[in-house]
């Protein structure tokens, strides 16, 4: 186990350098600059080369790639991952800032998804190819075809035309005032949350079918248990491994990737800096930021890992 | 005495009619009603996007200021927008740049990622082991994030979206075709094939591939819907195809929640159009894996 460990903490190194690597080269080949975009206007004309050149200078964009590169990567390691090009202010302090908010969003809509989607999931397995499958099967696949920022709109139509209610604008913490942090976060959470559940109990209702063919199911029948015993305590407890992979990949992407969802509800968030930072062009957030995705992927997939050893005694890592 | 037995026994009995396409079909709709509900969406919205110059009423990208933001009517069944175009029109010719979008981009990001897959699988070792860290941290990034980037790099036309879209897709193919043709290689054919002196694109094309035919057509099949919600989302945040083209993600930003109050129709049909199509690939796409799955064809 702690040989499996080591060797699996050693292959993040690669992937994190790689993921660096790309999310570097790509940001340095979009067109545009930031250096122009902060001295105004995109009309390279009108502004002045000396200017521009001490711009550059003055961000460190003059330098060659490598060094840049190798000097942001000496800040990461250092957790430290510069300023931002466009605030001046230093990038972890202001994804800090915007953080609390995605989090909430994600852990909750991720309840949400699991505590509709696991009961719905084992319904439609157990009920198999009868009006409650398919009832559950078209909702499902529904939440899966409805882009959840369309939804969104839905919802803040119906709020602002029959309610006269507009979402709040500034994100207000649930520790601060739980009542207006509940108000502003509720719809967000419901749309994306459909959206999650629908994934989930797809998950679940596959997983289900496919071990509730195995032997041992048989078995268990025959022994004359009861449905419940059969379906939740043997068969349930089995296919719950790939449906935990997927709630822990999904959280992983749920952090950076509400982006259209932040963006619909004029969130704050993280996923809302992300589109705002490629479009500023702000090289070092948008690295900090999709590196610090990425990790957060690689972590959650290792830990999904290690959680597949502790629930099936069967698997073991060397 | 010796008993005479005829060397060769003629079967006598009548073979079972051929099954043909129009059986075939008919238990697929038999079976799976949902799938074949599925289906006949997909075919309504392909039709629909074949002719959209004879169906639509209007032309899409013909402004009308005397008819802006018009009710849904008789004249205009879904309503215009606020340049006075046609909504049912311009959903009309939508239809094209999602199913051409969905098609290409989960064509080819399946494609490539098949390839690669089961090239990874067949020639394992180091080969392996470098493909599954690009795929690794391909798929470390987030896909949307990931498309943003690269259509924000190539601008925003439709055969750009097509490539960003694709390229995520890529790694998601590559791992599915993989592990399936990691199990198809250890069969006894294929090392009789090699033995026999087959040469290794013969082995992989001839053996290999048509074994993994169904893993690729499920996960192409289940990217088709998705990559019809990229494009729309990427087109929402203004990434996708650029104004004047019809796409339903760009009839849904910026002035569809603008004029949300006066004319919430503007926002309501292209969603339900998104809706409907990625509805019907996934409701396919599904049964045709329940049918394609042979782990999932044994009655329970």
């Amino acid at each position: 186990m702690a040989s499996y460990l080591a060797k699996r903490l050693f292959l993040i190194v690669p992937t994190l350098l790689g993921v660096a690597a790309v999310v570097f080269v790509i940001m340095r080949v979009i067109p545009g600059d930031v250096a122009l975009l902060i001295l105004g206007g995109d009309q390279a004309g009108h502004i002045d080369k000396a200017q521009l050149a001490a711009m550059h200078r003055q961000l460190g964009l003059d330098q060659p790639l490598w060094t840049q590169f190798g000097h942001w990567l000496w800040g990461v390691v250092r957790f430290d991952f510069g300023t931002s090009l466009w605030t001046g202010r230093p990038v972890l302090e202001e994804l800090l800032g915007r953080l609390p908010l995605s989090l909430e969003l994600a852990i909750l809509a991720t309840i949400v998804s699991v505590l509709l989607a696991i009961p719905f999931g084992v319904l439609a397995a157990a009920r198999q190819d009868t009006w409650v499958d398919y009832l559950i099967r078209v909702v499902s696949i529904g939440g899966l075809a409805i882009p959840s920022f369309w939804v969104g709109i839905l919802i803040i139509l119906l709020l602002v035309i029959y309610f006269g209610w507009g979402p709040p604008l500034e994100y207000t913490p649930p520790w601060v005032n739980p009542w207006a942090n509940f108000q502003q976060m509720v719809w967000p959470v419901v749309s994306v949350g459909y959206r999650y559940a629908a994934v989930t109990t797809r998950m679940t209702r596959s997983t289900l079918l496919e071990v509730l063919r195995d032997d041992y199911i048989r078995t268990a029948w025959a022994k004359g248990l009861h449905e419940r015993a059969v379906v939740v305590r043997h068969a349930l407890r089995n296919a719950m491994l790939p449906v935990i992979t997927l709630i822990g990949t999904e959280f992983a992407f749920l952090i950076g990737g509400l982006v259209v969802t932040e963006t619909v509800f004029t969130l704050n968030g993280v996923g809302r800096f992300v589109v705002d930072a490629v479009a500023h062009r702000d090289y070092p957030v948008v690295q900090a930021l999709v590196f610090l995705i990425a990790f957060g992927f690689v972590v959650v997939n290792l830990l999904i890992d290690l959680t597949y050893a502790w629930l099936d005694p069967r698997i073991r890592y060397r | 005495m010796a008993v005479q037995y005829p060397l060769v026994q003629t079967a006598t009995a009548p073979l079972a009619p051929p099954v043909t396409w129009g059986d075939e079909i008919y238990t697929f709709i038999r079976k799976k009603p949902l799938g074949a509900a599925g289906a006949f969406i997909i075919a309504v919205m392909l039709l629909v996007a074949l002719f959209a110059a004879r169906l639509a009423p209007y032309d899409p990208y013909a402004a009308d200021y005397g008819a802006q933001f018009m009710r849904p009517s008789g004249a205009h069944w879904f309503g215009t927008d606020e340049f006075g175009r046609d909504v049912l029109s311009r959903i009309m010719y939508g239809a094209r740049i999602a199913l051409f979008v969905g098609f290409v981009a989960s064509f080819v990001g399946c494609t490539l990622g098949a390839l690669l897959g089961v090239i990874s699988a067949y020639a394992g070792g180091t080969v392996d082991l470098c493909l599954e860290r690009l795929m690794d941290i391909l798929l470390a990034f987030p896909l949307l994030i990931l498309a943003l980037a690269i259509a924000s790099i190539l601008g925003p036309a439709v055969q750009n979206v097509v490539v960003a879209i694709s390229i995520p897709i890529i790694p998601r193919a590559a791992r599915v075709v993989r592990s399936s043709a990691l199990s198809v290689k250890e069969n006894p054919y294929v090392e009789a094939a090699g033995s026999l002196g087959a040469s290794r694109p013969r082995v992989v094309f001839q053996h290999i591939v048509p074994n993994v035919l169904a893993p690729y057509i499920i996960i192409l099949t289940a990217q088709l819907g998705s990559a019809i919600l990229t494009e729309a989302a990427l087109s929402y945040l203004g990434l996708g195809t650029a104004e004047p083209t019809p796409s339903w993600g760009l009839m849904l930003s910026g002035s569809a929640s603008a004029y949300a109050e006066k004319a919430p129709w503007i926002a309501l049909f292209p969603g339900i159009a998104i809706s409907l199509a990625v509805f019907g690939f996934n409701l396919f796409g599904d049964s045709l894996r329940d049918a394609l799955d042979p782990r999932l064809r044994r009655k329970a």
